[in-house]
Parts: structure tokens; sequence; C-alpha cells
């Protein structure tokens, strides 16, 4: 299916919450989906006969300045489609729903961006941190984050 | 330089035998089976690994890894030390019996590398928490350079000083002007 049809049958199974395509010829063709229907998303991509994107190849995490955002890279072994699912998250309180129960393999990419910038994945089963140490202050991929100066006594800059 | 070499001396030809003290007998063992920590860190422990492969052959200096840090005599920094590693970088290094030595590998254990500015979890050099006694640059560096580094850290375990130590390095330190206000223990300022 071209990202045209998928974003039709997402207009049929969820209505408005999705709420727009983007095709541009400089980037892969992505669909933007509300946080809170997510999950309902992604179990239509991966169980509908017609996409069967069974295989979540990435979950990062974006800085936009003003907003985060969450990008979702989809790949459907049995069609050989793929399409990208983005969501956009208050910079504040940055809270979506985890899609763990959906592909098992978001389990340490919803970490890695909660580790990163600090979106937290609700419903997830074991939120820490999987790069940085545990004890780790902030989250280093935020634009706003500062290095500090001393990690353990260390010193950390130059 | 060696041991050994002595009984190449041209000028003084002895039917194979070499005088020498004590110490150069224990340097002379002590540099020629130097264990090491098998411990790699990132892409220069992929140029470590080609080291021990049969076509450089890091064993005929006499290097044996070891997987305890209590059985090693030196530790190779091969690689990027990020600040989760080095807390258990420090621990190995306490954990490894006298005498022990250290030997930064590659640009990143040396001043952090390509990570020196923008590295915010990197480790700017992995002689802020361990003494290192060789450098060996490069990014990373080739097996010709480290064996470079490997003889600089026999011929420097050549010439340590085994029996009392810190007072005959305090007395040569103080004799060059390093260190200034030494204490030298009772008797030793007439030993020449």
């Amino acid at each position: 299916m071209n990202p045209k049809d998928i974003f039709e049958l997402l207009k049929k199974e969820i209505g408005d919450q999705a709420l727009e395509l983007v095709e541009k010829e400089y980037h892969d063709p992505f669909i933007v989906v509300r946080a809170n229907s997510i999950v309902e998303t992604c179990l239509v991509l991966r169980d509908d006969p017609n996409t069967l994107f069974d295989y979540l190849v990435n979950l990062s995490g974006v800085d936009d300045k003003d907003k985060f955002v969450v990008v979702y890279h989809l790949y459907s072994l049995k069609h050989r489609h793929r399409i990208v699912l983005k969501v956009y998250l208050d910079r504040e309180n940055p809270h979506i729903p985890t899609v763990e129960r959906v592909w098992r393999s978001a389990n340490w990419h919803e970490r890695e961006a909660y580790d990163m910038f600090g979106i937290v994945f609700d419903g997830h089963s074991d939120l820490r941190r999987i790069l940085c140490p545990y004890d780790w202050e902030g989250h280093p991929l935020r634009k706003d984050y500062k290095t500090p100066d001393y990690y353990k006594g260390i010193k950390v800059p130059l | 330089m060696g041991l050994l070499n002595r009984l190449d001396n041209p000028y003084n030809i002895s039917p194979g035998i070499v005088l020498g003290t004590m110490e150069d007998l224990l340097n002379w063992g002590r540099a020629r089976s130097d264990w090491y920590l098998q411990f790699g860190l990132a892409c220069c422990a992929i140029e470590f690994m080609a080291l021990n492969a049969s076509h450089y052959d890091l064993m005929r200096f006499g290097c044996i890894p070891r997987t305890s840090p209590r059985q090693a005599d030196f530790i190779i920094i091969s690689g990027t030390v990020t600040l989760k590693m080095a807390e258990r970088i420090k621990r190995l290094y306490e954990q490894m019996a006298e005498p022990k030595y250290v030997l930064a590998m590659g640009s990143c254990s040396i001043c952090g590398g390509p990570y020196w500015k923008e590295g915010y979890h990197v480790l700017k050099g992995v002689d802020r928490i361990i003494p290192v006694d060789v450098y060996v640059p490069g990014c990373p560096p080739r097996p010709e350079a480290f064996f470079d580094g490997m003889i600089k850290l026999q011929e420097k375990i050549n010439k340590q000083k085994i029996f009392e130590k810190r007072a005959r390095v305090a007395q040569e330190d103080a004799k060059n002007g390093n260190i200034g206000n030494i204490h030298l223990p009772h008797g030793w300022e007439e030993v020449k």
C-alpha cells in the first residue's frame, strides 16, 4: 500500500485521531497521530491484513525546540512497505502511552527516548535509563541540557 | 639495554657470565612477562584484537591475557572511556596488584578524542582517574604504534627501582630538584 491508502485506512478506522499525511520528495512520508490514540493506531496498522506492519524498525525522540516528537518507523515484512508515524508532544509535560504491548522491541527504544529526552511512556513495564548511569541528572539530548562540571568528583569539561 | 644484551658487549668478551644487580634480574623478568587485563572498550579494542592474533602476535612480548585484574600486570585502556565506565575502570585498576602499569591506547583515552568538546558523557582523558605510564596516540593506533608503546613500557620497567623504592625515588627527585622539601629517611643523605 502507498502512504495515501494507509492514511485513508487510518481515517476509516480511527477517525480524526489521524491528523495529517505529509508527503514531500525529500523525506519519508509520515502520518501525524494524536498521542492518546497511538496504541489504537499501531494495533490497526499491525493487524489489518492490508498493512501488516509487523516490524518496528525504530522508535526515536526528537527535540524540536517548541515540542517533542516521537517517531515510529514501521515496516511490513510480508508486504514490504513502510510508513513513518509522528506524535507531537507538549514540551512541558511529555507523556505518551507505550506501544510495548504492540511490538516487544519498543521496550528498549522507549527507554532510550526516556533516557535522552525525558519523554515518559505511560504503562511501560520497566521505564529506567538505558544508556546513562541510573543516577544521571537531566536528559542529555534536550536542546537546553547543560553539561555538568563534575560527575562524582570527576571533572567533565575539557 | 636489557640484561642479556650485556652478553653481546664487544669490549668485554666473557664466557656467558653477566654481572648485574638483583634489580636488573627482577626487572628483566618483569619486563618480559607482562600479563595484561583482557579488557576492551571501543573500536581500539578491534585493533587490539588484531594485535593478539597471529599476524602481529603480541605474545612475543611475553604478554598473556588475564581475565582477572588480580593476575594482571598492566591494563590497556583501549577506547573511549565513558563516565559510566570510568568508575569500573578505576575499580579494576585498584584491584590490580603492584607493580601495575597503564597503557592508554588511542586519542579517546588520552584526551577524549572526537568527543573532546561535545561529549557530555565522555571522560576527557583516562589520566583524570588513574595514572598513565605510556600514551599511544592514534585513532586507532596501528599495531606497530602499539608495539612502540610496549617497548617504551619495557624500557620503563627496566629502569624501575624495587628495593627501598620510595626513598631512592625521593632522593633522585631531590637531586634533580623536582620536588622541594623531601624528608629522606635517616641515613639516606650519605648514600650515593
